[in-house]
This record gives structure tokens, sequence and C-alpha cells, in this order.
């Protein structure tokens, strides 16, 4: 070989790379320029309207006038305790609770198959499955669902030809959960939201097992545990930081949420709904702040639950 | 070996096959009570895929397999009375040290104290006391090959499976951990099945040696055995890096129409007009690459004999340099006739 006899010469010196080779000195630049617009995103867009959104909540409205009075007071936050408004927080929080623990149960043998078994268009299948909803319009999913659970719908429909109606009758019949029919219970809204919410379960639970080497799980059958400890005392641990983050989001989704109940489930508000009207036809800025506010906190308190009993220690 | 009772672990005609890889193939083996068997070869030649059947977390395609007599077709993992040491360990990343350790403790439903107490033995035993309140991310990698093997000891197994487990250490540590494995099985008394490509590992540590290719054993015996008369070319090759010298080249010098191994510390080089000693064979050759290792330097020559390679103490070695002429003499009985052409 010849290598001393051609020159493959440098490469060209254009602006951008004498550009590169101001960035290269100076991290402290790189790292400026890296991260000014997300952090101005954030901080203005982000943060500015959150702030915005509290201080709101600390303002008061005249009885008299529906004027929205500017001085810092607790009359709005005290009046979020009155009974009728805390029913609504607590029965919203119902919701979103039992929402989330049917998305795990749902969610989970799904994201199980998917990380250990699928492979290959098994795997692209589950994908496609799991995502697709999420590509196709809200609303349109909500008013598909209220169609299927309405009286004369195609699950009352399938119920019936299969000769069950009793039985949905008198799962209709159950106090608080039940409804004259199920696109006006709570069983039909609770159905919506796991339909809804159920990717976003789905997903972080899969990645988590995914990162759980089969080699810890031959590991523990090697030391003696049957399949039953071994998902008890291993699969389960680590994949919980997938399960909080797919709890976090069903939770949150469904405590924010105003469409579904608008569309399906009995007429008592629930919490999305209620900041909705207060800031709009009630025009009571400061209490749909004060509303708004809530599952803020009530997130930020399961976070640090969470945060304590170790689910994120694995991450 | 004095045959009391049946072997730890027996293989007879045992295959597994991953639709068309033939990952082992026709695998006939005992390895008795107490003994350290090492089982070497190069990547894919079947020698984990034979520990993972001991083991249980393959099942044979044909064959049987028996640990102490009882077969174990169809048995799980969970219920052999055998343990594995991971090549990466397989720490749990979410328990402590001891959690880990008491892990088959635990599955056991044994009381905590008594467990615990177990655990801080089998630390000691493996030089990790203190080390108990740790987490796997803390450790070295040294440090986390000896929980695996405390974890793996703590539940008393009949035999001991070791998957390359000295792969990931840097050389000190790797021999350092060499002489405590080879101490521990002394004073345990366990039967050891150690899974290595590294020859050295095997021939310094076990009492029996298994070379495997392609799915099947080569040869088996002691590490003496394997290295001074290995039967095929593959062996002498793969098991020190012997020169294999052609059936024509072997007539002429030995007057046996085989071909035949010569260790490459079994050829001396001397001055090309030198005499040989009385009785020595002698080829004359050409000084290629020369490589320094130390106490020794590998010395690749060209002779009429084939390419061959000289291992010579580096203090003793003449100063010699690439394409010089040299003179390589060696022993009549160096030369190790193998099967096959």
């Amino acid at each position: 070989m010849s290598a001393q006899a051609i020159d493959i010469g440098r490469p060209r010196d254009g602006w951008l790379r004498r550009f590169s080779d101001v960035l290269m000195a100076r991290r402290g630049f790189y790292l400026l320029l890296l991260l000014v617009p997300p952090l101005l995103w954030l901080g203005v867009v982000y943060l500015g309207s959150l702030f915005a959104l509290l201080t709101e909540s600390f303002f008061s409205i005249d009885d008299f006038s529906g004027v929205i009075v500017r001085e810092p007071t607790l009359k709005t936050y005290s009046e979020l305790l009155r009974p009728a408004n805390f029913d609504i927080i607590v029965r919203t929080a119902s919701i979103a609770a039992v929402v989330t623990i049917l998305a795990v149960i749902v969610a989970f043998p799904i994201a199980y198959y998917a990380a250990r078994y699928a492979r290959g268009r098994m795997k692209a299948a589950f994908y496609l499955a799991v995502m697709m909803p999420l590509w196709s319009s809200y609303l349109v999913k909500v008013y598909a669902w209220k169609l299927l659970l309405a009286k004369e719908g195609a699950i009352g429909w399938v119920v019936d030809r299969a000769g069950l109606s009793g039985v949905l009758d008198a799962v209709l019949a159950l106090p608080t959960i039940g409804g004259p029919s199920l696109s006006t219970s709570y069983i039909g809204m609770v159905l919506v939201f796991l339909y809804l919410w159920l990717p976003f379960m789905v997903l972080p639970v899969q990645a988590a097992l995914e990162r759980v080497p089969a080699r810890l799980i031959e590991a523990s059958g090697d030391l003696g545990a049957s399949a039953g400890q071994t998902f008890r005392r291993v699969i389960l641990p680590l994949a919980l930081p997938g399960v909080v983050a797919g709890a976090i989001f069903t939770f949150s989704l469904t405590l924010g949420d105003y469409i579904v109940p608008e569309i399906v489930g009995p007429s008592s508000l629930i919490l999305g709904q209620v900041v909705y009207i207060q800031q709009g036809t009630a025009g009571n800025v400061p209490l749909a702040a004060a509303f708004a506010v809530v599952p803020i906190l009530i997130m930020g308190v399961l976070l640090t639950i969470a945060k304590r009993t170790g689910a994120f220690d694995a991450l | 070996m004095s045959v009391t009772g049946p072997a730890a672990v027996s293989f007879r005609g045992v295959a597994r096959h991953f639709g068309p890889v033939r990952a082992v193939d026709g695998v006939d083996l005992d390895i008795a009570p107490g003994e350290f068997f090492a089982m070497l070869g190069p990547s894919g030649s079947g020698k984990t895929t034979c520990l993972r059947l001991i083991a249980g977390f393959e099942q044979p395609t044909a064959g049987t397999v028996a640990i102490f007599g009882e077969p174990v077709a169809g048995v799980p993992a969970y219920r052999r009375p055998v343990n594995t040491v991971f090549q990466d360990y397989a720490l749990f990343p979410h328990m402590k040290v001891l959690e880990n350790v008491c892990y088959g403790l635990t599955i056991r439903r044994m009381a905590r104290r008594q467990r615990e107490s177990l655990g801080r033995e089998a630390l000691a035993l493996v030089k990790l006391s203190g080390m108990e309140d740790r987490r796997p991310v803390q450790l070295s990698g040294g440090q986390r090959q000896r929980v695996a093997l405390a974890r793996a000891l703590v539940v008393r197994p009949k035999v001991l499976l070791l998957d390359e487990p000295l792969g990931a250490l840097d050389l000190k540590l790797r021999e350092d951990m060499q002489g405590e494995l080879k101490g521990l099985h002394r004073r345990l008394g366990l039967t050891f099945v150690y899974v290595t490509h590294d020859q050295g590992e095997a021939l310094s540590m076990a009492d029996r040696v298994a070379v495997f290719n392609e799915g099947r054993i080569i040869q088996v015996g002691s590490p003496e055995d394997i290295y001074e008369r290995p039967r095929t070319r593959f062996v002498a090759d793969f098991v020190g890096g012997s020169n294999v010298i052609d059936p024509q080249v072997a007539s002429t010098w030995i007057g046996a129409d085989r071909a035949a191994s010569l260790r490459p510390e079994k050829i001396a080089i001397i001055a090309e007009d030198a005499t040989p000693p009385e009785g020595a064979l002698s080829v004359e050759g050409t000084i290629g690459e020369v490589l320094y290792h130390g106490a020794m330097k590998r010395i690749e020559l060209t002779t009429v004999a084939g390419r061959l390679v000289a291992s010579v103490p580096a203090a003793a070695s003449p100063s010699t340099g690439e394409g010089d002429r040299v003179r390589l003499v060696f022993r009549r009985d160096a030369l190790h006739l193998l099967d096959g052409p």
C-alpha cells in the first residue's frame, strides 16, 4: 500500500467548524445554548402560567358585583371545603383511583406479554395496537363509547342476545355506581377512562419490565423460587417504577378531564367540569383556579408517598 | 477416580438443538462427586448450554441428564439441587447485599434470625463481612462476584455451577479469585462445574477438563493429559496454541504418518550454523513476527515444516530480529501424535 503517496488533506475550515471550536473550548457557553430555549419555555410559559393560576386562586370574587377582588385571601379556598364542593373533590379522586387500579390490573398482563414473550412481528403488532387509539380523535372515541354503552347500544344488544340482560340490570341496580344505563352510570364513565388512558399505563410498565434482565429471573429460579415467588420478589419490585409512572398518568389525566364526564356518566359534576363551568359561565376564575390547584396538591402528595415507599429507588 | 455411588452429574447422549443450530450434539459425560470439573471451549462450542442443561434453564432435545443418579427431565430449575454463579453475577439490584445472599433462604421461609446468621457466615466465607448493607451498584466487579458466590453457596447446593465467573474481572483479580475458588472447593468438598473459554483457568484449577467444540466433547482428561497429550488438532491448537505438524513432515521426522503437536515452549532456537544436540530434531527457519510477553518471547518462524511458533525465555534468547536465519531444535519425544490427519 502506498499510504504516504496520497494526501487526503484536512477537512476545510468553514465558519461552522470554527463555531464548534468555540463551543468545545467553552463548555459553559455550550450548555447555555443548549438550555436557554427549553428553559425559556419551561420558565416563562409553563411555570409562569402555573404561577398566574396560583395567584388567581388567592383572589376572591365580590358576591354582589361578580368582580374579582385582587387582594390576597384564603376565602376562595375555604369555599372548596363547602360540602357540595368537597364532595366533587372526593368523587373525582375516587373515580381516578378506581380507574388507576383497574388500569394496572388490565395493563400488567399485556405489558408482561409484550416485554417477555412478544418478538418481531408480534411486538410491532403490540405497539400498533396500544398506540393506535392515541392517534385518533379523543372526542370521536368518547362518542363511540357513548353509543356502545347506550341503552340500545352494541353492548346492551350483545348482553341481551347472550341472555344476560338480567345480570346487566343487576349491575346497573347497584347503588352509586349503577344508573339507568351504562352510558349514564359511573361504571360507564370508568370504562371510558380506562379505555382512554390504558396506553399510558401499558407503555411505562412494559418499558420497566423490559429492563428486568432475564438473567435475574433465572437466578431467582436457580435459588429455588417458583414462578409466583419470582414474580412477587423480583419482577414486581423492579417493575414498580413503571407502574408508578403509569399510575401518575392515569390518575392525573382522570383528575383533570372534563369532556368524558360531560358525555358519559351521571349528571353529578366532577372536578374538571367544575373548573370549566366556574371559569366560563359562572365567571368565578378564583374558584376555578382553587379547584385547579387541588389535583396539583393531590399529585404532589401521591408522588411524595411513592418516593417514600422507594418506588423510584430502582430507577 | 473411585466409583462409589452415582455420578454427581451424568449426561447420556444429550443434545440440545435450537432450530437448525446444534448447540449440544450427543454429549456423554460423568462428573464425579467432589470433583472440580472444567468445561473448556471457544464461544458457541456448547459448554454454556451444557451448564444450563444441568441448571434446568434448558431442557435437552434428546438424551438424559441425571444429578446424583436422579434423572432430571422436566424438573424445573427451582427444584434442582444445583446452583449457578452467573457470568454477569445477576445480583438483584433492589436488594442489599445481605438480602441478595439470603434470597434462597427467604424463599425457603427460614426464620429471619437464622437466615441472616447463615448469610453473614457465607459473606465471611467470601471475605465480604461488613458489606451487608451495601447495594450491588456500590460494589466493584470482584465484590459482586463474591456476593454471587455467597448467594449460591448459602443454599448448600450439591453441585455448584460456575458460568465464566471470572470473565469480567481484570487479570490480577482473576488470578486471586482462581486461588480462592480452588481453596473454597477444597474446604467445602462440593462438586464444581466450571465453564470457561480461558485454557489457563481450566488447566490451573480443574481436576478434569472437557474440551468442547461445535457441540461435542473432543477430549476429557486431567489438565496434564489435555495439555501434554491432546487427542486432536483442535485440542492441540485451542489449549496452549500448539504447533501442529502435518503428517508428511511428521513421517520424515519420526516415521509416523499422522499429524503431531509440538508445544511452542519445547522448541529452542540456536544459531543457524550451530550443531544440534545428539538425538534432537532440528529444522532451519526464518524469523517473522516477535512478540514480547515479559518472561517469554513468542517468535513466529517460517520453516519447511510450515509456520511454527516458538516460545523462548526472553532472557535466554539470542538477539534475533525479523528475517534472521536460525535453527529450531526440539527433542523427539516433544512431538505428540494426534488422532486423524
